[in-house]
Formats: structure tokens, C-alpha cells, sequence
């Protein structure tokens, strides 16, 4: 934060989640960058969603659904784990969990980065389209489905039925992997994936403590992309 | 006896096909067994179902009297969102133009429904694969659609958009994801679904961030939060169980509610899924509204109703047995120029006739509607197009109003099902009319 940056303070205790969005919705792009301390969210959904300025949004504690919903430009740190479908939809921006994050973090998302400190539960990543997901602890069951674009890292372990149907994305895991879902395998781990964890490693602030050689590379083998009888069993 | 003699031939009995196994599901057989791989195409059920054919309007007598035919009033305008967007949909006609995605239309047929239904101050509606400009530029009310596969789906086109429609399930496929084959996945439509070009694209039949009303309860208040809540939310469910999933909708906070019936039609589904899932739309008004009525929701929260909508008469049945407007798909492409005799060689090429066109998911339309082909495209004229559904729309309209003045209604929303008998038992169940000459409700003693 810079010199100008302005601090606000919004008690959820004492104000609605309606009245933060539209007070954070007024916000334009090219307005002064700001500074917004939430307080009190107690689990509250749809904090901080449908963002579209560059403003940090600090919430003190957990929150429900959705929260950073379709973000675009803002940060959001999330002092507290995360419900379902944390920054879904997300188009650009950060969104930052301290704690652990529930189903579908991430799902759907375009852009942007979504870093979980903790664990995420299952369909981490689902039909991600193009978003940067780091998750420090393990994922859930079917996480990275039918994900599209974008790479999804995991510094632990990841449930069954990983990547199942992928498309395009990429998948990095560090350790156990119980199963991978229908099409996707693990693939070589070349000089340039190895340069794009390093990345993402940055992203999540660890550069330089972990070794991008410790994780494997897991994508789509392409055999369902067209409808083939010999397939029919995958559908 | 003179051996020289043959015996009169015993008579033969003629050719017979099985009505079981007749022509077509002979041919199926046979091309099941060729390529090991189930049936796709396109439009909705076409085995007959009890539909809006089976009921009539009673239209006035002595104790009902009727409106001048072209002298007095009967409106037709709806209001689609009062119950919590701060900017509810106006439309002059309750006939709205169903989602269809961009991918299965292409550019053109998008520009010509916005311009057809524009013209006649209507909505269209985006579908699987995100908002075109062809179709928000030409559209003065656009309805974005909220699918499982959030292709193309991002914030800026839904604060772009009229309305929102949270789409569950789809009259031809409850239960069902999508499939848009190769032939249609050109540059762009790869571009918008951000997915590789030319590959056989499934979207997913569940939503991914939520499962259950309950959900989706929260699901629609973070839509509310992120448009500020502006804009009506729609539920759009396929007719399987509706009179829960009207009340569960209206439990999750839907303005409106969509209810498409098993006629509806699809892009590309499984025959097997189209033909033997979901109930018709006639069986699914009656309940639809029957929920809204038991939560005293009716009028509160609107009810379109779809699948199988051809004319003024369906529009009047629709709307005297409760809902608040209806929305086509076929009859909408049909109007553009779709299956037209025009191109009957083509079709004979394609081993088909017009009329009977469904393979919509191969691309290859000689219309130029269902397809991503450049030339193909070329040869819808979205102008002239438009002009024709407008036109096609004034007359259902039109014929909307006939029927409601013939039955003594300033309004059309003022039909009611007392002005309906129905032409079969089955459907005098379903619609929970009397049988016609008679005062027999089938099944009418509360429950379904
Ligand atoms: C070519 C085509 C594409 C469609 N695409 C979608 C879609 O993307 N999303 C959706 O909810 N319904 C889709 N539908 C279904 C329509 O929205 C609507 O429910 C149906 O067409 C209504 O029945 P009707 O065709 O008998 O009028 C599509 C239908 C057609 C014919």
C-alpha cells in the first residue's frame, strides 16, 4: 500500500453484506486504491463479490459462499477459511485464504489467482477457465473436473478422481494423488512447466523453499475429445 | 386327381411391420449396430404426447359475453420480475424467445431473433456459450443465461444483461448436460468456451457450485449481490417434477420461473434422452401453478411456460391455465427460415426432407441457423429474418387476443382454465379441466 492508500472499516456486525458490496461496487476503476478491513463476517456469503477495482479488501475471519464471486482487479484476503466456491468466476484479481477453503474453490474462474493456505475440499478448480489456483494442503475428490485452462498447483496430497475429463489445464501436485479421473494422466515434467510452478510459487510467496522438481505434472490425455465407441465407457 | 392340376395357391396374408418394431426403430437398430455409438440430433420430442391440441376455449354464450373483435381492448403486455429486482422486465407479449446458445445458432440467426423479438418488444435469450454482441447489440431486452458449464460466462456481460435465468434442467434433457459436436466448435466458439477447436465439447449437467435448493438459495443472493439487485433472476427447470421444483425455486428466491416441457427443443441431446425423459408441458402448467397458488406466489413470482409452443392458441392455453407468458424455440427458427421446403434438395442430400431436419448439432443447416459454417451462414439474411419472426410473432398475438375476446377477456392474462374443456380424458387430467360435455376433472381431489 502506498502513502495514499485510504484505510475503511466496515463491522459486519453492524452493517449488511448489501451495503459493503454496494459501497465496494460504487468503487471505480482509477479511483484513489483503497484499503477495506472487514470485521465480523461470520460466515456471511456473497462478501466482497462481483467486484471491479483495484482495492484490497482484508476480512477478519470466515466466510460463507462465494466470497470474491466473479472478481475482477481487487485482492482479497480472507483472515478465516473460506466456504463454498470461493472466488468463482473469478476473472482477474487475488484472492488469498488463510485458513481452508470448502467445495469448488475456484470453479469456473477465467484469471486471477486464488492461493489457499489450508486445505481445499472437493472439485477444487472445477471447470476452471484460465485461473492460477495454489493450494498449500491437499485437495478433495474430483477437483481440477472438466477444468479448461489455467493450473491448479497442490502442495499436498489430491483426492480421487483427479483432473477427471480435463481439457486444457494443468495440474501440479506434490504429493499422493489417489486417482486420477477418466483422461487425464501424468505427464513429463519439462524445463518449462518446471519454470511455470516456479510461478506459481512466487504468486503464493514460497519461492525459493520448495522445489518445483518435487511435483509431478498431471493433464489431459486428449482420447476424449471426440465421441468414439471404443470411448463409450468413459461418457 | 389329374396330377396336371396345381392346387389354387393358398391365399397369403399381406406384408405386415411390427408396430413395435416399425420403420424407424428398425433403422435405428440398424445404425446402432453400425456405429456402436447412441443417436444425437436436434428439436424436441416428436412422439405425440398429450399436448395443447387437446383442449378447446369454450368461448362465450349466454352467461359469458365477448369483446368487439377489433374494437376493444385486450392487452397483452407483462410485467416478468416483481417480486425482488429493482428493474422488472416489460415486455409487450408474453411470448419470449427461449435461450439457445451461440455454437448451435449461429451469428445471423442471434441477430434476427433480437431483431424479430425486438421489433415486437419482446426478449431473447443467450444460452450454453456466453453473449454475442450480435445478439445483445440487436436486443433491447436480453435475458443471460446462467448454465453448468459457464462457457463464455463473466461479469461484465451480466451487468450487461436484463435479466438472469439460472438454468436447472431443459424440457428435452432434465438431467442433462450439453454437447456441441466438433463441426461446430469453429475459432470463435472454441474462443468464447475457451476450449481447443474442432473438439466434441460436453458441458456439464450440474451446476459447480451448488447442488440443492438450498443452495441455490445463496447461489442466487450472491447474483442479487453481484448486480446489485437489479436485474430478475429466472429458474428455468424441464418439466419432470413441477410442482416441487416451482416451489423449490420459489424457496431459492426466483422472481421468475421457466418450466419447459419435454417437447422443448435442444441443440443436440441424445434421442433416447429426448424422447424418454421429462413429461409433456401440458402435464406440467397445471402443477407449475398449482404450487405457485398453494404459496400464494402466483402473479408474484411469473411462470413462462415452453416446450412445444406453435401458435396463438398454445400461448391462450398456456396463459388460461396459469402461466404468465411462454417462450419458443423451434417455432422461432422455424419462423426464421428453418426446415423451409426452400431447400429440399439440400435436405434430400443430407438423407433427410424438410420437416423432418434435426441434425442440428452436424453444422451443416441448409438454412444457415444451426450452423458455424461461414458460407452456410451467409445465407440468412438477419434483416429479412427478423422481419419474418416479427411478423410470426404479431400473429400468434394476434390470435392470442382472438381467443381471449371470444371469451369476454380485456386482458389476456384474464383467461382462466374455467374457459377450457379437454378433447381426451388424459389431457382433461393433466390440465385439470373438465372432459369436454361433461363436468368430469379426472383425478380431482387434490392430488396429483
Ligand atoms: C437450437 C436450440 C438451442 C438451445 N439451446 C439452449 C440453451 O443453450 N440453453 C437452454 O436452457 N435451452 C436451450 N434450448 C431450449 C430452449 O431454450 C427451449 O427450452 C425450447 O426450445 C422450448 O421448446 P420449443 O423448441 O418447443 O419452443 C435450445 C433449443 C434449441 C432449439
Amino acid at each position: 500500500m502506498n502513502a495514499g492508500t485510504q484505510t475503511h472499516a466496515v463491522d459486519l456486525a453492524r452493517s449488511s453484506v448489501r451495503e459493503l458490496n454496494a459501497t465496494l461496487h460504487a468503487l471505480k476503476e482509477g479511483s484513489n486504491a483503497s484499503l477495506w478491513r472487514v470485521a465480523n463476517p461470520g460466515g456471511l456469503h456473497a462478501i466482497a463479490a462481483g467486484l471491479d477495482a483495484p482495492v484490497t479488501v482484508e476480512v477478519d475471519g470466515p466466510v460463507g459462499y462465494y466470497c470474491g464471486g466473479m472478481n475482477k482487479q481487487a485482492t482479497i484476503l480472507i483472515r478465516g477459511s473460506a466456504g463454498v466456491g470461493v472466488a468463482e468466476n473469478m476473472m482477474s484479481g487475488l484472492v488469498q485464504v488463510e485458513g481452508d477453503a470448502s467445495q469448488a474453490a475456484g470453479a469456473t474462474a477465467h484469471g486471477g489467482a486464488l492461493i489457499i493456505g489450508g486445505n481445499a475440499a472437493a472439485r477444487c478448480g472445477i471447470s476452471m477457465k484460465g485461473i492460477d489456483i495454489v493450494v498449500k494442503g491437499s485437495v478433495g475428490h474430483m477437483s481440477a473436473f472438466m477444468a479448461q485452462a489455467g493450473t491448479l498447483t497442490v502442495f499436498g496430497d489430491a483426492g480421487e478422481a483427479l483432473g477427471d475429463s480435463i481439457y486444457e489445464a494443468r495440474l501440479y501436485v506434490r504429493g499422493s494423488v489417489t486417482s486420477l479421473g477418466a483422461d487425464c494422466i501424468e505427464k513429463e515434467m519439462r524445463d518449462e512447466h518446471k519454470a511455470q510452478l516456479f510461478e506459481r510459487f512466487k504468486l503464493a510467496g514460497v519461492d525459493g523453499e520448495i522445489d518445483p522438481s518435487e511435483f509431478k505434472r498431471y493433464g489431459s490425455a486428449r482420447q476424449l475429445y471426440h465421441f468414439h465407441v471404443d470411448n463409450a465407457s468413459a461418457y | 386327381m389329374n396330377e396336371h392340376i396345381k392346387p389354387p395357391a393358398a391365399p397369403r396374408t399381406l406384408p405386415r411391420e411390427s408396430a413395435t418394431f416399425d420403420a424407424y426403430t428398425m433403422s435405428e437398430i440398424r445404425r446402432a449396430a453400425a456405429t456402436g455409438i447412441y443417436d444425437i440430433r436436434g428439436a424436441g420430442a416428436k412422439r405425440k404426447v398429450p399436448h395443447f391440441d387437446d383442449l378447446l376455449f369454450l368461448g362465450a354464450s349466454m352467461s359469458r359475453y365477448p369483446l368487439e373483435g377489433y374494437r376493444e381492448r385486450c392487452g397483452t403486455d407483462v410485467v416478468l420480475g416483481t417480486r425482488f429486482a429493482k428493474k422488472p422486465i416489460h415486455l409487450k407479449i408474453p411470448i419470449t424467445i427461449a435461450g439457445m446458445s451461440f455454437g448451435s445458432l449461429s451469428g445471423p440467426a442471434k441477430e434476427a431473433l433480437g431483431r424479430g423479438a425486438t421489433a415486437m418488444g419482446t426478449s431473447t435469450t443467450t444460452g450454453d456459450g456466453g453473449m454475442t454482441q450480435e445478439e445483445r447489440g440487436h436486443s433491447q431486452t436480453l435475458v443471460y443465461q446462467y448454465l453448468p458449464s459457464r462457457y463464455g460466462m463473466n461479469p461484465d456481460d451480466i451487468r450487461k444483461a436484463d435479466a438472469i435465468e439460472v438454468v436447472v434442467g431443459q424440457g428435452a434433457k432434465p438431467g442433462g448436460g450439453g454437447m456441441l459436436l466438433g463441426q461446430k466448435i469453429s475459432p470463435r466458439v472454441a474462443k468464447m468456451r475457451t476450449l481447443p477447436e474442432g473438439i466434441d465439447q460436453r458441458s456439464a449437467c450440474r451446476h459447480p457450485d451448488w447442488t440443492g435448493p438450498d443452495d441455490l438459495e445463496i447461489k442466487i443472493e450472491e447474483l442479487r449481490e453481484i448486480t446489485d439487485w437489479e436485474k430478475p433472476i429466472y429458474v428455468k427447470v424441464g418439466a419432470a417434477r413441477p410442482y416441487y421444483d416451482t416451489a423449490l425455486s420459489v424457496k431459492a428466491g426466483a422472481d421468475v420461473i421457466v418450466v419447459d416441457g419435454m417437447q422443448g427443443g435442444t441443440a443436440a441431446t441424445q434421442e433416447v434422452f429426448i424422447e424418454n425423459v421429462g413429461i409433456p408441458t401440458l402435464a406440467a402448467v397445471r402443477q407449475a401453478v398449482k404450487a405457485l397458488q398453494d404459496l400464494g406466489m402466483h402473479r408474484k413470482v411469473q411462470l413462462i411456460v415452453s416446450g412445444g409452443i406453435r401458435n396463438g392458441a398454445d400461448v391462450a392455453k398456456a396463459l388460461a391455465l396459469g402461466a404468465d407468458a411462454v417462450a419458443i424455440g423451434t417455432a422461432a427458427l422455424v419462423a426464421l427460415g428453418d426446415n423451409d421446403p426452400q431447400w429440399e434438395s439440400e435436405y434430400e442430400a443430407l438423407g433427410t426432407r424438410a420437416g423432418a431436419y434435426d441434425d442440428w448439432h452436424e453444422g451443416r443447416d441448409p438454412a444457415g441457423i444451426t450452423t458455424q459454417d461461414p458460407e452456410l451462414m451467409k445465407r440468412l439474411d438477419p434483416v429479412r429474418a427478423g422481419r419474418r419472426l416479427a411478423n410470426y410473432l404479431a400473429v400468434m398475438t394476434l390470435e392470442a387476443q382472438t381467443i381471449a375476446r371470444a371469451c369476454g377477456k380485456s386482458h389476456v392474462h384474464n383467461l382462466e382454465p374455467e374457459d377450457l374443456v379437454a378433447l381426451t380424458i388424459e389431457a382433461a387430467a393433466m390440465a385439470q379441466v373438465p372432459l369436454a360435455g361433461t363436468n368430469w376433472v379426472p383425478g380431482q381431489d387434490g392430488r396429483f
